[in-house]
């Protein structure tokens, strides 16, 4: 069973987003990039699988510039067995990104599709989605738990209110959520190792996909600050406050 | 021009995920049409056809839509899709798993989790986790949209009086089934929805401890939230997580109860109304955002709370 995750190059979860001057963007310079977390639970997920016996090969997939090669090296020094990049200066759209998956996927024929549910810096939580809808096959978004038999995949969801479980036949698509796993540190050896593994570059223009951002942005600006407001010394004041000042009790 | 708000709904009622997508609709001065999908939707379309602002209501009923899953609707919503120049669902988990299945099928890009309506092409969306607004434009003819519950009040479940028919649409078969429900149970109000919540974070201490938190919030009539540190030590379910990687809320009153305010956590709660912070870490980047701080144990404070209020 072949699977293909999807990862992407985003700032490091533990960077403060700064927006530039101009409002035209956040400022991405010298800052710290790394895997998105999401993207990491992916990969992570997919060995485990391999690991299993239920998976044999994992194909990482990446859509950008070069740079994107440094985070396809690392879910390779997780595990990962080979790599696609599609070569693209800016970042493409979700809907982009999925055409290119499911472009990829005419050569490859995965049986499952293990992407994060959501980037950390576009925050949109659609590819996985997107790219099940194109191949027409089943989704099972924010997934806690994964289980691979007989050809079927039971995926348990985290939604609002508590946890759904379905069964999919395959392929089908699986986002992640936070808790699905921790993913595992990359050691040393599988890192020198990672960068022997096969990556093969594509072109846009190669798959024959036509990128179509539609949503053009306009400005970026930093999000309105709250202001701290005062210390109190007991319950009884903060009761007296929240009854008499804030009258929300 | 046109909307159609895809409803959720549960026990015959609409959830204020979608009630507040209506009003985002509003702000785009067109009509609005709701669509209820499931299995039995004679008491959902019901309580559709009152909400304020609604024009009509359709319904696509069938066996197979039991369960709301994005594999089934997303095909019956694309079929109407020609009628209409936005479709919006609420930014809940069954919107997010929904809108961007729909848009793929209808070849457009999807719009995530608008929290301000400029015109009808033009919103106002938070990115980084909050950290940065975007004012993004689309130029796809169908417009397709999650709107955060948070960023517009819920409209009136009634006072309307649309129509209810019957959509023009057939429903598939899936290769997804639904296997089972594992509803948290509760008596207290949802956490989207919920006028005062009160969260525990890490310094709550345990499992156990967390009781005095639930007290707190019965106590006040509130929903219990938690911060992702306390979800990560196993103190309460991910459901109740609060924060950029959880659930979104804007209550009247927020208490923060041993939760040291990490970036994720506020981009999940600043926009309540009155910001309480209990911590007894004075220097607790929380009490940066809190309207009102009280320094000290939270394990004193709750009870002493309870027995005041």
């Amino acid at each position: 069973m072949k699977a293909i995750v999807a990862v992407k190059r985003v700032i490091d979860y533990n960077v403060k987003v700064r927006v530039k001057a101009d409002n035209s963007d956040v400022d991405l310079a010298n800052t710290k990039m790394s895997i998105n977390p999401f993207c990491e639970i992916a990969v992570e997920e997919a060995v485990r699988l391999k690991e299993a016996g239920t998976v044999s090969e994992i194909v990482v997939v990446s859509v950008g510039p070069k740079a994107v090669q440094e985070q396809m090296r690392y879910a390779m020094a997780l595990g990962a067995d080979r790599g696609i990049q599609v070569e693209t200066a800016a970042a493409p759209s979700s809907l982009d990104v999925a055409r290119l998956l499911a472009k990829i996927n005419e050569e490859e024929n995965a049986d499952l599709f293990i992407l994060g549910k959501q980037a950390i810096d576009s925050d949109n939580n659609q590819t996985g989605q997107m790219l099940a809808a194109l191949l027409d096959i089943p989704q099972a978004t924010f997934a806690s738990e994964v289980k691979i038999a007989d050809g079927k995949a039971e995926v348990t969801r985290e939604v609002d209110g508590g946890l759904v479980t379905l069964e999919m036949d395959l392929p089908a698509v699986v986002t992640t959520d936070l808790r699905l796993n921790e993913p595992r540190f990359a050691a040393l050896p599988k890192i020198m190792q990672a960068k022997r593994k096969p990556l093969a570059v594509k072109t846009v223009e190669e798959l024959g996909v036509t990128l179509s951002n539609s949503t053009e942005l306009l400005s970026v600006e930093p999000p309105a600050e709250r202001q701290a407001g005062i210390k109190v010394g007991s319950v009884d004041e903060l009761l007296d406050k929240l009854r008499n000042d804030a009258q929300v009790l | 021009m046109k909307t159609l708000i895809i409803a959720e709904h549960e026990n015959g009622a609409i959830k204020s995920a979608t009630l507040s997508a209506v009003t985002a609709a509003a702000a785009l001065g067109a009509p609005v049409d709701l669509l209820v999908t499931g299995n039995d939707v004679a008491a959902a379309a019901q309580a559709a056809s009152q909400v304020a602002g609604v024009s009509a209501v359709l319904t696509a009923e069938d066996a197979a839509l039991a369960h709301p899953l994005a594999d089934l609707i997303a095909p019956v919503a694309k079929q109407l899709a020609g009628d209409y120049t936005h479709i919006l669902v609420g930014a809940s988990t069954f919107g997010k798993d929904l809108a961007p299945r729909l848009a793929a099928l209808c070849g457009v890009n999807q719009i995530s989790d608008i929290i301000e309506v400029i015109d009808a092409d033009t919103f106002k969306r938070p990115i980084y986790a909050g950290n940065a607004i975007a004012t993004v434009k689309s130029s796809d003819a169908t417009k397709v949209i999650t709107v955060r519950g948070t960023a517009f009040a819920a409209a009136a479940s009634e006072g309307g009086s649309a129509a209810v028919s019957a959509a023009n649409a057939t429903v598939g078969t899936a290769k997804v089934r639904f296997v089972r429900a594992d509803v948290t149970e509760s008596d207290r109000p949802e956490l989207d929805s919920a006028d005062i919540v009160v969260s525990g974070g890490r310094g709550v201490g345990s499992k156990e401890d967390f009781a005095k938190v639930f007290e707190l919030a019965d106590k006040l009539s509130a929903a219990v939230g938690a911060s992702r540190a306390a979800v990560d030590s196993g103190f309460v379910p991910n459901d109740m997580q609060v924060g950029q990687t959880g659930k979104m809320v804007a209550p009247k009153l927020y208490i923060a109860v041993g939760i040291s305010g990490a970036i994720q956590h506020i981009a999940g709660m600043k926009e309540s109304g009155v910001i309480v912070a209990i911590n007894k870490d004075e220097e607790a980047p929380i009490f940066n955002i809190a309207d009102y701080g009280l320094v000290g144990d939270l394990h004193d404070i709750l009870p002493e709370l309870v027995s005041k209020i």
